[in-house]
């Protein structure tokens, strides 16, 4: 634990992780990630300008799966803060371990020990239970913190996060300021169900990633699945970017496309006829109206 | 370098981008850790740190497009080579057809239209990005027909250029050519075939559009060009006057708005403040301190949910605007305890079945403009008839819980205006308000009689666009 005041670490003296943003690209290919040039240049200003990536839009197109990559590919370890509607201090950031704090209490009582010893002695770090913002600023090896979904938390638990986002550090009362005595890489994934507070999207670097461009979904679809054919990636890929044309409630995501590639290969089809999509469209899509509709449209022709 | 961060920073504040300070020195330490000739990577990392909200990367896009497309040779920002790339690619195409024995000799100048139209199609064919480049460029300089100094905006020059080029008509050729090669296609791989043709074509209009801007932009400055090309965030846009493309881009926007909007309605209703001492709760819960009240529990207050009756103008003027309420309200109907919806111009009819009906709002608005009967005698608006058509029927519906909204620009054609409805409804209902999507000024001038209502409702708020519609909605629930 450390409890200096040794000050922020500034990004320069921090250890740089990539070299450049066609590095980080690379790295994240190997770890069968392919980022655009948005994501990949992101990624790399984070590491460069110690700051977090607020990283937004819509479900399943490899939010978390990013934040994920880039703890493989820096051999970190990730530290993972799921936000959930009535998140508070003791679950993000730190609580004391009361009933330990007891029976050190307990132990003691009648060997006239002096209460201000006993009190230096049980708001020490051994009675501080470590929750993820806490553990990922402590940490003295390599991390990143993923704080997933943070939309979810009320607007007041934001502020939670300020501290550590713009300072990198926590304060504690009873033990003082914790500074972090390495800058982790932060991402925050939101699903924009509401807006953010303008404190906290001024400390973040802001990327936006959107459903892929058919090139980028096709290669995403032969690294991801085993074995399919190119001309069937191919398919896939342009059918799916024809169903996201339409009116849907809920397009299909990466993920979705991606089962949808695997449900096709299991099924031994090499290539997709109006008949075999029909049939296979409910892995796609998750509403009964969005299955109609696409079905009507791919089986009508212009 | 810094004067040009900083001036690009003010015109993105001129176009209506919030952009604050610390975003401004982050955007100048990003640009010092990229590599300088690299205009993508240069984009994003401007991007990143200035701009936090999807809905305004298209604003930055323009701008952005607008603010650096000139700057190259002194700055070094932009490929300032281009020229000599295209050249290359030019000059090889020429030796191309020299080989194939079908272009001429002169280079592309000299071509004709109907080789162009050639060319052009086999790049599109073969989503030679490079060659389509090229062909914009060319293009633009042959249709296009600029003429220095001269005071029209891009548009006009865009569709010079396209009207030219026919790409419909292309788009045509290249799937007969396709059936052609291909033999019998599938309706299915018919459909992805001209979807893919559709978004390459798509592309070369976007070089079309950026190689008119750059020509612009070269002639007149970067300044004046961005003033006149700056484009509204989605939530500016006036419903009045929106173009095809911003309707798209508001409908769009509205979707998030709306959850964004339930969201903050529901948390405001939970979180809301305490209520009065709730004493039976608070003697129960002394019992375990001994008859002690220590915690004292208070009656958490259940405000009722309003019920809403929309009365919408739908006539053309301010349709659209009527059907962006409308949407906005059923979308977040589950914040009132009941939605009933009337829509008229000059005759008047419920529409609120067309929205039980089903769950898809953009069908019940189909269903609203094109099956509602609203047309009494001559298809002009006549608030005073409708009004009074709507007491007569729906009167007695109106009750101390309804919150009535009325929709509408009141030009009335100088009919009757009825007033006395607005002032019995006001008389029976806990609030009327009346939502005018004309701007303040024009209120009350010609036809417009939003005055003589305005009095007895609670009322008049001017709605020209999301912003102003969001803000007052969220006052309503």
């Amino acid at each position: 634990m450390t409890t200096t005041d040794a000050g922020v670490p500034s990004a320069g003296t921090a250890t740089q992780r990539f070299d450049s943003v066609q590095g980080v690209r690379t790295a994240l290919r190997d770890v069968q990630y392919l980022a655009d040039e948005g994501i990949a240049g992101v990624a790399y200003l984070a590491d460069r300008l110690g700051k977090p990536v607020l990283v937004e839009g819509p479900a399943g197109t490899g939010k978390t799966q990013l934040a994920k990559s880039i703890a493989e590919i820096t051999g970190s370890r990730l530290i993972r803060l799921q936000c959930y509607e009535g998140l508070d201090e003791s679950r993000a950031l730190y609580e004391w371990n009361y009933k330990k704090q007891l029976l050190r209490i307990q132990t003691e009582r009648g060997e006239g020990e002096d209460w201000t010893e006993i009190k230096d002695d049980i708001f020490s770090d051994e009675f501080l239970l470590t929750r993820p913002l806490l553990e990922a600023i402590t940490a003295t090896d390599p991390v990143v913190l993923l704080i997933d979904e943070v939309d979810r938390v009320e607007v007041e638990t934001e502020a939670l996060l300020l501290e550590i986002l713009s300072d990198y550090q926590v304060s504690i009362p009873e033990l003082g300021t914790i500074t972090a005595t390495q800058i982790p890489l932060v991402f925050l994934t939101s699903n924009n169900t509401r807006e953010l507070s303008e404190a906290l999207k001024r400390r973040c670097l802001y990327l936006h990633v959107d459903y892929p461009q058919l090139d980028r979904e096709k290669e995403i679809v032969l690294a991801k699945v085993p074995d399919i054919t190119e001309q069937l990636a191919d398919q896939v890929a342009r059918i799916v970017r024809s169903i996201r044309q339409l009116d849907l409630k809920k397009s299909p995501s990466v993920s979705e496309t991606l089962d949808w590639a695997r449900t096709l290969m299991l099924l031994n089809i090499d290539t997709i006829d109006e008949q075999t999509a029909k049939e296979t469209l409910n892995v796609l899509l998750k509403y009964q109206t969005d299955i109609a509709k696409a079905a009507k449209e791919l089986s009508v022709d212009e | 370098m810094l004067d040009l961060l900083n001036g690009f920073v003010v015109e993105l504040r001129n176009a209506g981008l919030p952009v604050s300070l610390t975003e401004n020195l982050d955007a100048m330490e990003a640009v010092q850790h990229i590599p300088i000739e690299d205009r993508e990577a240069f984009k994003y990392a401007l991007g990143a740190t200035l701009i936090k909200n999807h809905a305004h990367w298209r604003s930055f896009e323009t701008v952005f497009e607008v603010y650096f497309s000139l700057r190259g040779p002194e700055y070094k920002l932009v490929e300032g080579d281009e020229d000599t790339d295209i050249d290359e690619l030019w000059r090889e195409l020429q030796e191309q057809q020299k080989q194939e024995g079908t272009g001429g000799a002169g280079g592309l100048d000299n071509l004709t239209p109907e080789e162009i139209a050639q060319m052009l199609m086999s790049a599109l064919m073969n989503g030679d990005q490079g060659m389509m480049r090229a062909m914009a460029k060319q293009a633009v300089q042959r249709f296009a027909g600029m003429e220095p100094g001269r005071p029209v905006g891009g548009t006009y020059y865009l569709y010079r250029t396209l009207r030219n080029l026919d790409l419909d008509s292309m788009l045509e050729k290249m799937m007969e050519s396709t059936r052609d090669e291909a033999g019998e296609l599938t309706p299915l791989e018919e459909r992805l075939e001209k979807e893919e043709y559709e978004d390459r074509i798509d592309k070369f209009k976007g070089e079309i559009e950026a190689e008119i801007r750059r020509r612009l932009v070269a002639d007149r400055g970067a300044e004046a060009m961005a003033k006149t090309l700056r484009k509204p965030l989605p939530e500016d846009v006036e419903f009045m006057h929106a173009s095809r493309d911003e309707m798209v881009a508001l409908k769009k926007s509205l979707y998030p708005l709306t959850r964004k909007l339930a969201a903050r309605l529901a948390r405001k209703r939970k979180h809301g403040r305490k209520g009065p001492l709730d004493f039976r709760n608070t003697v129960r819960h002394s019992l375990s301190y001994g008859g002690v009240p220590a915690e004292p529990k208070f009656k958490y207050p259940r405000p009722a949910k309003p019920e809403l009756i929309v009365v919408a103008d739908i006539s053309g003027s301010v349709a659209a605007f009527a059907r962006f309420t409308l949407m906005l309200v059923y979308a977040i109907q589950n914040q009132f305890s009941k939605v009933r919806s009337f829509v008229f111009i000059d005759g008047i009819d419920e529409v609120t079945d067309y929205f039980r009906a089903t769950e898809d709002i953009t069908e019940a608005i189909h269903r609203v403009n094109t099956e509602a009967d609203v047309v009494w005698v001559d298809g002009h608006s006549d608030y005073g008839h409708a009004f009074e058509v709507f007491w007569e029927r729906y009167g007695k519906d109106v009750g101390p819980k309804s919150t009535v909204l009325l929709l509408g620009d009141a030009r009335n054609n100088y009919h009757a205006s009825q007033s006395w409805v607005v002032k019995e409804i006001q008389h029976k209902a806990r609030h009327v308000y009346w939502l005018n999507p004309e701007p303040r000024s024009y209120w009350n001038t010609g036809d417009s009689i939003v005055g003589e209502y305005g009095t007895f409702t609670d009322g008049v708020y001017e709605c020209r666009n999301l912003r102003q519609l969001e803000t007052f909605v969220e006052k309503l629930a």
